[in-house]
């Protein structure tokens, strides 16, 4: 199975978004690739032929009415974010802030 | 005059009818000890006195008045009514904190009621408070809480267990005779081995998760602590069932049968006899210790004299399981962790200049190291190129681990007997510095979860001083008779001589100067190094 270069870690913190620093980086590098070495056991296992299991128990899909319902104040809703102003998010830049 | 603290659930039930006891009494012992104790042990991260007194004071006066109906009406009210209860972290109260144990969630404040909490006030329970655990549920010891490690009750220089170690160190502490706790690979069943006390797992979907913290959406399931089998099946009883806001919660009816589990040793005893069970052998892994596998063994011999059918089996794919979990939960987690932008909840860090730095910050700084490294896990097995050589291998062999059980429910086995842990509890540190070696703790809980199944563990005496637990594994839905199982073991071994011993280190919690779990973890990491 693959192992992880350190430019594969610094993608992957990439894609998940979290901010690592150099000392980090370094010491995934090694984790990740001793827990990766665990996983090639699974590429002895024959598979060809089997269904994948997402979820174990056999729900339906379960459908209820479509009906407007009570949902919770704007400001309960809102005093949990870290800026807000009247009933926004106030969100950092998207988009030309470089 | 009685010490309070050491009453079970279905006592104090009793005494609450019988109106010798106020559940305001009840709550005041219990809150008394946790917030004398909670310095040496943690296994609190929030106590609510006033909160719990009111909830106390509301449930004296549904007593008082069902004692004044002079009717049946005190056999209509639910035996939770008026019993202290510890909550997890990670479930949801109004108005309360919840931080999964995470830094990411400090200050944050739960807008709403979980499920299980509504279930809780309906039938009358007191919120103590809220227990620690390892972050975003991700741990076999606790360590991993943003906010210091749990000590176990038995050796205060060892783990609880983990990830819901709070809530069992609460209840074998004697902090509350009942919690909830979360098992997504054996956060439940594994402390409460290791603690000993009774934790069950129950069938995927049994539980609503509305309201709770999530880690693995297809594993992660809600569940009782208690110190005997009757007050976890009757916790179990108050949280179960449908609700419409989980959509993978199950209408499968709550078994009534909870409630009605034998008080008398003898009739529970009966409940054993000619029942067939199956002994996993790949359940006993190398590295389990000798002193784990002959408490286990006794209890498997102690079955069989009280009339059980016990046979060796096979569940050929166990060792596939440690490998399939540790894909499958890590993507699982790295989707439901990608809520936590710093945006409409949680902490933010960074400089407000960027969107995109603002997350990294945020991310990078908020979740610890073990968070850290499943989210890159996750996100690693679920990247271009690499699902199919990961998440859908490991999805495809975690159908192979189903079929094993299923296989054997079709043989007509009415339950697993097995060892919950390999081992009894290790010291602080010792397995930190290597993921893997932690991840092994879980060895034998976590198959039960990649198949959807109920699972509890009880206590089944001790190895060096220390509580080993004995678990047993039912087919979807059979937590009736799972219960009704445990509750037979319990019965057989209820004179047994480690019964009457309690947690070794209590004493050791009231005296002044005892150190913090964070300061012995930090003092015994330096002793290592």
């Amino acid at each position: 199975m693959a192992t992880l270069s350190r430019a594969d870690v610094e993608h992957v913190a990439h894609l998940a978004r979290l901010g690592l620093t150099e000392e980090e980086l370094a010491r995934l590098e090694g984790q990740l690739n001793h827990i990766l070495d665990q996983y090639a056991i699974l590429a002895t296992v024959p598979t060809d032929h089997i269904a994948p299991t997402a979820q174990t128990i056999e729900l339906e899909n379960i459908l209820r009415e479509d009906t407007t319902r009570p949902s919770l104040p704007v400001e309960a809703v809102l005093a949990n974010a870290a800026d807000t102003d009247g009933s926004f998010i106030v969100v950092p830049p998207i988009l030309g802030s470089e | 005059m009685t010490d309070l603290t050491r009453l079970t659930a279905h006592e104090m039930a009793d005494r609450l009818r019988a109106g010798d006891v106020s559940s305001r009494e009840l709550t005041e012992a219990h809150l008394d000890v946790a917030e004398r104790q909670n310095h040496g042990l943690n296994a609190w991260l929030s106590i609510d006195r006033e909160r719990a007194l009111a909830e106390a004071d509301a449930a004296d006066e549904r007593l008082r008045s069902a004692r004044d109906a002079r009717t049946s009406a005190s056999s209509e009210l639910h035996p939770m009514l008026g019993i202290p209860v510890a909550l997890k972290d990670l479930v949801s109260v109004a108005g309360g904190q919840c931080t999964a144990g995470s830094r990411i969630l400090d200050g944050y404040r739960a807008p709403y009621d979980a499920h299980i909490t509504e279930q809780l006030r309906r039938v009358g329970a007191v919120i103590l408070g809220k227990t620690n655990m390892d972050e975003f549920a991700m741990g076999s010891s606790t360590e991993h809480s943003g906010f210091g490690p749990t000590a176990n009750p038995w050796a205060l220089d060892r783990v609880p267990g983990g990830s819901s170690g709070g809530s069992a160190a609460a209840v074998a502490a004697f902090h509350a005779p009942i919690s909830i706790g979360t098992d997504t690979g054996g956060s439940i069943r594994q402390p409460a081995a290791l603690t000993g006390i009774v934790g069950m797992k129950p069938t995927y979907g049994r539980v609503s998760r509305y309201g709770i913290v999530a880690f693995a959406s297809s594993l992660d399931q809600i569940g009782p602590f208690a110190r005997d089998v009757r007050d976890a099946a009757a916790l179990l009883h108050a949280v179960a069932g449908r609700d419409e806001r989980d959509s993978t919660s199950s209408p499968e009816p709550v078994p009534e049968g909870l409630l009605a589990l034998a008080a008398s040793d003898d009739e529970a005893a009966t409940s054993l006899r000619g029942k067939r069970l199956g002994l996993p052998r790949e359940y006993f892994v190398a590295g389990m210790e000798p002193g784990v596998e002959a408490r286990v063994r006794e209890g498997v011999a102690a079955l069989e004299g009280a009339g059980a059918i016990v046979e060796e089996v096979s569940l050929p794919h166990t060792e596939y399981g440690l490998a399939t979990y540790y894909i499958v939960a890590p993507a699982e987690a790295s989707a439901n962790l990608a809520r936590y932008d710093g945006i409409r909840y949680g902490r933010r860090l960074g400089e407000g200049r960027d969107v995109l730095g603002d997350y990294l910050a945020t991310r990078g700084m908020g979740f610890g190291p073990e968070v850290k490294r499943r989210v890159m896990l996750g996100t690693y097995a679920l990247s271009a190129g690499y699902y199919d050589a990961y998440y859908l291998k490991a999805q495809k062999v975690r159908t192979l681990i189903k079929g094993d059980f299923d296989a054997l429910w079709a043989d007509g086995f009415d339950a697993l007997v097995a060892p919950t842990s390999p081992t009894v509890a290790f010291r602080f540190g010792a397995r930190l510095e290597d993921p893997v070696s932690m991840y092994l703790s879980d060895a034998c809980t976590l198959p039960v979860n990649m198949a959807g199944l109920p699972g509890i563990s009880i206590p089944t005496g001790l190895s060096d001083g220390l509580p080993v637990g004995l678990q047993l594994i039912g087919a979807p839905w059979s937590e009736a008779r799972l219960l009704e199982l445990a509750r037979g073991y319990e019965a057989i071994t209820a004179t047994a001589e480690w019964r009457t011993i309690e947690p070794t280190d209590l004493a050791a919690l009231d005296e002044p100067g005892t150190p913090t779990p964070a300061e012995r973890l930090a003092s015994m990491a330096a002793v290592d190094r």
